[in-house]
């Protein structure tokens, strides 16, 4: 990738970041009342997140083995109401155990 | 409200936010040099649209799929800032917002909203100091680690991005139905791309933004969140 072509990408990205967070703040005074946009709104975040962890998180790792370690993982302790960092700790902890172990043996 | 205590309920945002951008700087320094990666994180302060924004770079996805990701992932942030002027003092005068509105994040605007008191400009400002610095730094040391440290640990460390997503949607899953199925439905689309033939050929952004806005729509539809009475 040029430089020319990354900063293109990241105009797009900050500007269309930094315009969403504005724009609203300066001009709009008043709650957003459509319940039916309101609950649009509350789902995308945890849409959006599983959307990007499923299926990719399969192809961050060495293997898919270490991959669903690290998924169960995290959430197995989530369930138990652990924190984000914890969480991310222990996925770590859990591709390291079974990579790692693939390489000894 | 003074900027002391601002940059005081600012710190353990910040200590978070190191350790999650330093996986987004490893797994950015895969295809970026340290400078770049770390130029995102400050021009950005977003989790998951940084994210996904590596991923269309990546791919070498065109710039409209960078503009509309950007968008939905980062829609939310409209909202909030909707939300947070309505709690705003009356000296949060438009300069002020047009330079502090850049730290409207999840993690701040959720600790901006749990005050009693109302938001000072002076207050906002030291709420945003140490996580805009701790995602930035984090980054820069993800980064460079990311170029040194042997890829089994590297690997290790790059999924601490996918806990942190795991770790925000599990437990609104656990206590919230709806929510459940409508992630199960943007999973369930979301393999169909990747997998699917002829539909594997969508490049990454429109597939989470298409997997979002159907998810999101349909579960909006049949599901309405209720009000909350405040």
């Amino acid at each position: 990738m040029s430089i020319t072509e990354y900063a293109k990408y990241l105009l797009a990205m900050a500007g269309v970041t930094y315009l969403l967070r504005t724009i609203p703040f300066i001009l709009l005074k008043k709650n957003i009342e459509s319940p039916f946009w309101k609950s649009f709104l509350a789902y995308v975040p945890y849409t959006v997140l599983s959307a990007m962890t499923i299926p990719a998180i399969f192809y961050t790792t060495n293997s898919k083995i270490s991959a669903a370690a690290a998924l169960i993982t995290a959430i197995g302790v989530s369930l138990l109401g652990r924190g984000l960092v914890l969480v991310a700790i222990a996925a770590c902890a859990a591709v390291l155990c079974v990579d790692g172990a693939f390489l000894v043996f | 409200m003074k900027f002391s205590k601002g940059i005081c309920d600012g710190l353990p945002i910040g200590i978070g936010y190191f350790a999650v951008s330093f996986s987004f700087g490893i797994a950015a320094s895969k295809f970026l040099n340290p400078c770049l990666v770390t130029l995102i994180s400050m021009t950005n302060l977003t989790s998951a649209g940084q994210f996904a924004g590596i991923q269309i770079m990546q791919a070498a996805g065109t710039l409209v799929e960078m503009i509309l990701a950007t968008f939905f992932i980062n829609l939310r942030y409209s909202l909030m800032a909707i939300s947070l002027s309505q709690k705003v003092t009356p000296s949060f005068g438009t300069l002020q917002r047009i330079f502090l509105s850049m730290g409207i994040t999840d993690e701040i605007y959720a600790l901006a909203m749990s005050q009693k008191e109302r938001i000072s400009p002076t207050y906002y400002f030291g709420l945003t100091v140490l996580p805009y610095i701790g995602w930035s730094l984090g980054t820069l040391t993800g980064s460079v680690a990311g170029q040194i440290l042997p890829t089994v640990l590297t690997n290790s460390l790059g999924v601490a991005l996918y806990g942190m997503f795991i770790a925000i949607v599990v437990p609104k899953v656990k206590q919230h139905r709806p929510t459940l199925i409508a992630v199960a439905i943007a999973i369930a689309i979301s393999l169909l791309f990747h997998y699917a033939p002829v539909l594997s050929n969508v490049t990454p952004g429109f597939v989470i933004i298409i997997c979002a806005i159907t998810a999101s729509l349909f579960a909006a539809k049949f599901f309405p969140i209720e009000e909350k009475t405040e």
